[in-house]
This record gives C-alpha cells, sequence and structure tokens, in this order.
C-alpha cells in the first residue's frame, strides 16, 4: 500500500555499507491543520533489518525523526549476491518490507 | 491556456505571412514590449488578498522593468514623483522604540497570498532579509547595504537635536519612498504604499538612529 | 536547520568576528547539505515518475511511453535540458510539466485543464510531479542545450526576459530583484544570478529538487509559483505562458550548465 523503499547494499571487505530511503509522513502528531486541528500522529515505530532472513537490526523509532527518513547501517558477514531485507511498521500497525541484494 | 493559443494562433499566421514575402525578422523590441503586458495580464489570477490588479505597472515600475539603465530625464521625472508623495509623520513623531524596530526588523510577513490582510498591523519590516543591521543577527541578507552602525556613522548622538534633522528626515524619506533618492531602488515604498503606517515607520527610525539601539553599539 | 545556526553562532560568539561567523554559517550549511546528497528523498519521487510513466492509466488506459518530450515519442534521456521547447503538434513552446500535461491527455484521456486547475500537492499534480522528477533524473550530468532555432523559441526567450524584469506590486518586485546581481543573497539563502550562466547545477539546474525544510518536492512550476508569492505578485496559472517563457529564460542562460536534477534544498 504505501510506497516503496529504496535500499541499497553495498560490500567492501567484510564490511557491507546498507543505505535506505523511506516513504513516509511521520506525522509528530503536533501539527496543526489550516483549521487548528491537530494533525494525527502517524510515525513509524519500528525498523528491522534482516541479512539472509537473518536479523541484524532493529530500530525504536519515534515522532522526531524526520519525513522521508533515511537509514544507513553497516552489516559484518555479507557477500555479493546476499539478501538484505528492510521492515518498518507504523503506530497505525501498517508495515512495509522491501528487498535488496548485496552488490 | 486559451489565450496562449489565440496569440500562438496569431504567430504561427505572421510566420506563415513572413515566409511568404521571404521576410526573416520578429517582432520589434517595441512589439515585445507591448506584447509582455497581455503575456502577464492572462497568466496570472487572483488569490487571496493578492489581487490581479497588482500588476498594473505605475510609471516608474514600467519605466523600471528593463535591464538597461533610464535616462537621466526619465529618472528625474520619476524621482520627483517619488518626493511629491512624501508625508512628514504627525506631530514630527520620527523616532520611536527600537525594541518594536527590531521585530518589525525580523518580521518578512505581509502581503503575500498566504497572508491574511494587507492592514499595516499584519506587516513586518522585511528587513533583515536585505540588510544587515544589528551585530548579533548572522542571518541577514546583502541585496541591500549593511545598515550596522547606520546612525553612529552619520554622527547621530541625539535624533531630536537640530544638527541630525537633516539625515532623520533623508532617512525617513529612504523608509517613506525610497524612489526619491534612486528611481530604480529595490527598496519597497512602505510609506507611501501603506506597506507599514508612521507608527510602524517611527520604530524602525528608531532602530536606525537611537544610539541605545543595537545596530548603534560600539 | 535553526539548531544549526544557533550552534555555529554560540560557538564563534566568543571571538566577536562578525564576518567569521557568517562564513561559517554558510559553510555549516554547505556541510549539512553534503551530509544530505546521499539518501535524497527525490530518489523515491524518481522512483514513483518511472512507475507512472510505464503504467497503463486514464480513460484510455494507456501508459506516457509514447510521450514525445521534444526528443521524438518515448525518447527520455536528454529531454530534459532541452525543454522548454516548441511543440508543432501543439503550436506552442512548452515546458516539462505543461508538456507531461499534454500527454497525459493526449495519450491517456486526463483533462489537461482540470489537472492545471489543480492545485500542487493534490491528486493528478502529485503525478505530474513525480513524472517531472523522473524525466529530470535522466538527463542526470547532461548539459543545457535548449534548441533557439525556431521563431517561437526566440520569442520565449524575450518575452521571458521582459516577465524577468517586470516590476510590480506592492513592493516593486522583479525577479531581477533578488536574481539579477552576483554574490547576493536574502538572509543566509544564496542568490543566483539568473540574467547569466550561474553555473553547473545552480538555479535552473537545481530544479525539481526535494526541499528539506516542508518534506516536499518541487518542480519548476511551483518554484516560480512560490516566488511569485514573495514578490507579493498574484497568483501564476500552472502552465501559463510568463512561467513558461521564464523557463525559456533561464534555461537558455543556463547554456553549458550541468544538470544536477532532482537535487536537494534546505
Amino acid at each position: 500500500m504505501a510506497d516503496p523503499m529504496r535500499i541499497r547494499a553495498q560490500a567492501a571487505g567484510d564490511k557491507t555499507t546498507v543505505r535506505v530511503l523511506m516513504s513516509h509522513e511521520m506525522e509528530t502528531g503536533l501539527r496543526k491543520d489550516a483549521a487548528g486541528k491537530a494533525i494525527p500522529a502517524w510515525f513509524i515505530q519500528e525498523v528491522s533489518a534482516t541479512l539472509n532472513g537473518t536479523p541484524v537490526l532493529t530500530a525504536q523509532w519515534g515522532p522526531s525523526i524526520s519525513k522521508n527518513p533515511f537509514m544507513q547501517f553497516n552489516v559484518k558477514g555479507a557477500k555479493a549476491g546476499d539478501k538484505i531485507a528492510v521492515t518498518w511498521v507504523d503506530n497505525k500497525g501498517e508495515k512495509r518490507t522491501d528487498e535488496a541484494t548485496v552488490s | 491556456m486559451k489565450r496562449s493559443t489565440l496569440y500562438s494562433g496569431a504567430a504561427a499566421a505572421m510566420l506563415a505571412a513572413a515566409a511568404l514575402t521571404g521576410c526573416a525578422t520578429g517582432p520589434s523590441s517595441a512589439d515585445l514590449d507591448r506584447e509582455v503586458l497581455a503575456v502577464m495580464k492572462a497568466s496570472f489570477r487572483d488569490q487571496g488578498i493578492a489581487k490581479a490588479d497588482r500588476l498594473n505597472q505605475d510609471p516608474g515600475q514600467s519605466a523600471c522593468s528593463s535591464d538597461k539603465p533610464l535616462s537621466e530625464a526619465v529618472a528625474a521625472s520619476i524621482m520627483a514623483d517619488a518626493r511629491a508623495t512624501l508625508k512628514w509623520p504627525a506631530g514630527g513623531q520620527y523616532i520611536g522604540d527600537w525594541r518594536e524596530g527590531e521585530k518589525l526588523a525580523q518580521n518578512g510577513r505581509g502581503m503575500t497570498w498566504t497572508d491574511r490582510s494587507t492592514d499595516t498591523a499584519s506587516n513586518g519590516g522585511n528587513c533583515y532579509n536585505c540588510h544587515q543591521l544589528s551585530k548579533a543577527e548572522i542571518s541577514f541578507g546583502t541585496i541591500g547595504p549593511s545598515l550596522y552602525q547606520y546612525g553612529r556613522n552619520r554622527g547621530v548622538s541625539d535624533p531630536a537635536s537640530p544638527s541630525s534633522r537633516a539625515i532623520v528626515e533623508y532617512t525617513w524619506m529612504k523608509i517613506f519612498n525610497g524612489k526619491t533618492y534612486n528611481a530604480c531602488s529595490n527598496m519597497p515604498r512602505f510609506g507611501h504604499l501603506g506597506l507599514l503606517d508612521e507608527k510602524q515607520m517611527s520604530h524602525v527610525m528608531a532602530l536606525l538612529l537611537d544610539p541605545k539601539s543595537p545596530v548603534n553599539q560600539p | 536547520m535553526r539548531t544549526i545556526l544557533v550552534t555555529m553562532a554560540a560557538l564563534l560568539g566568543a571571538t566577536g568576528l562578525a564576518r567569521a561567523q557568517v562564513k561559517s554559517a554558510a559553510d555549516g550549511i554547505a556541510e549539512y547539505r553534503r551530509m544530505l546528497e546521499d539518501g535524497n528523498p527525490a530518489d523515491l519521487f524518481e522512483a514513483k515518475g518511472e512507475a507512472l510513466w510505464k503504467t497503463k492509466r486514464g480513460p484510455k488506459n494507456a501508459t506516457l511511453e509514447a510521450c514525445d518530450l521534444g526528443k521524438g515519442p518515448g525518447v527520455v534521456k536528454g529531454a530534459f535540458v532541452e525543454l522548454p521547447r516548441w511543440f508543432a503538434d501543439k503550436l506552442k513552446v512548452q515546458d516539462l510539466e505543461s508538456r507531461l500535461v499534454t500527454c497525459m491527455e493526449t495519450l491517456q484521456g486526463f483533462n489537461g485543464a482540470e489537472i492545471a486547475k489543480t492545485e500542487f500537492g493534490r491528486s493528478e499534480q502529485n503525478d505530474v510531479t513525480a513524472l517531472a522528477t523522473f524525466v529530470a533524473a535522466e538527463s542526470r550530468g547532461r548539459r543545457f542545450n535548449l534548441p533557439q532555432a525556431h521563431a517561437e523559441e526566440k520569442k520565449s526567450y524575450e518575452i521571458g526576459k521582459r516577465v524577468f524584469f517586470y516590476r510590480a506590486g506592492p513592493y516593486d518586485f522583479s525577479c531581477a530583484s533578488c536574481h539579477g546581481e552576483a554574490g547576493k543573497r536574502i538572509r543566509l539563502q544564496d542568490l543566483p544570478d539568473l540574467t547569466k550562466n550561474p553555473g553547473d547545477g545552480i538555479g535552473f539546474a537545481a530544479w525539481p529538487a526535494y526541499r528539506v525544510s516542508n518534506g516536499q518536492m518541487w518542480s519548476m512550476q511551483l518554484r516560480l509559483n512560490d516566488c511569485f508569492r514573495q514578490q507579493r505578485l498574484p497568483y501564476p496559472l500552472f502552465g501559463s505562458e510568463a512561467t513558461i517563457a521564464l523557463g525559456t529564460y533561464m534555461g537558455v542562460n543556463a547554456r553549458g550548465a550541468e544538470s544536477i536534477a532532482p537535487a536537494i534544498k534546505r
């Protein structure tokens, strides 16, 4: 339903750098619309990543993370051809998973 | 959208006619000057307080709509027109409160279609957008000259004294209608066009001329 | 953004060097921009635009893959750096967005006038923005080379130049008031001189762009719209002749400059 993430994973020796760009409004719940009504909070609460199915990262996020967030992390022991999957879950219970191949 | 097609159609017909006669010249510069007025009219609409009639140019705006400098005669005429609009403040209240002046200088709101009213109470002076003023404010523009130390540099130790009168009046004129001194000045005509009222302008005057103002601290 | 400025000011306040403070604030912003270059959310809009280009949509249930952006039907690479240009099928000079709307109308059956009237950020305007981002991305790194062979293209340049210098409204502002001189800035925002070639990746060569401050993808039509708002002028119609002519003026002046669109801005 939500727009896809853009994931790039590049291996350099033992270190693989993964960059993820997520499409999400990340509303804090503090902004008000033109009529003065608060816009409901809507933000990613949890991010997790797996390498070939094995969990390698979990993150707890909150409303201070910006709109369309960008995340970068390094993972050890990955090689070209391995699969990186990233999942986010937001406070409405919506989730999205996207995959990329390590190059 | 419709009107553009009409012009393009007319232009195409003109080109076709020109091709037949073997003429290779396009529209003259004067033709284009005339045509842009129609293009502007057809390209904009009202939105909020920003009405389409804002596109109607007064002689000064029209003469200054060019990359070429004005002739001396035209410039003199525009500056004379500007000088004639001048109104001195009621009761000779040139200098207000520099604290209010600083607030006005920081305030970039007013007169756009996202502003709610054209009342002067809704308007800021927009000063820091183009000018440096106090030393503490590093977020200043350079479209206009630095006004840091404005009063101090001009030897104004007491704006009420007769020796400061000329500078006080000059400064008021610059804010009221800057075109008095420079026909094509980038300075908006705060007084003449009712962007700021006399009280607000006196606060900006204080920011510039009051020896206690942060602008004039050594 | 504000936090970075305040921090820099606090760090350098002790030295009392007003000029050094300002330079470092600009350096701080430049550093912030470099940090943002990787992970430009414009990529998300580029991906969305590419999908829209290749998806069957509209009453005619067709893709945009036959759209002629000036280099022949379906040719996307290199099209961005040659727009605005003359299109014989519409008998007018069109910019990227007005041309996209034309293709959405003729190929897919959408109502072009309705799309033009739709506010930025709503319904099909979002699709036009995403498509513009995609088309711009396909010319990344190429240099501007707008055609000026056709009489209407030359005229568009001349009209655009006059629009650029048109002083009006309660502030007497024209585009030239801010963009008519080199080396100026408004507050701390550098202003490119658009009467000349401002250099690679600057001015016309930097839009469409993702604006971090409001999390929005801005096309050239929206950038011009907000310029006119700040100039205290009335509302420019989407795809109007004035806005297209300005694109021609800026694009021709930028001949040879490298496009970095879609870029990232504060």
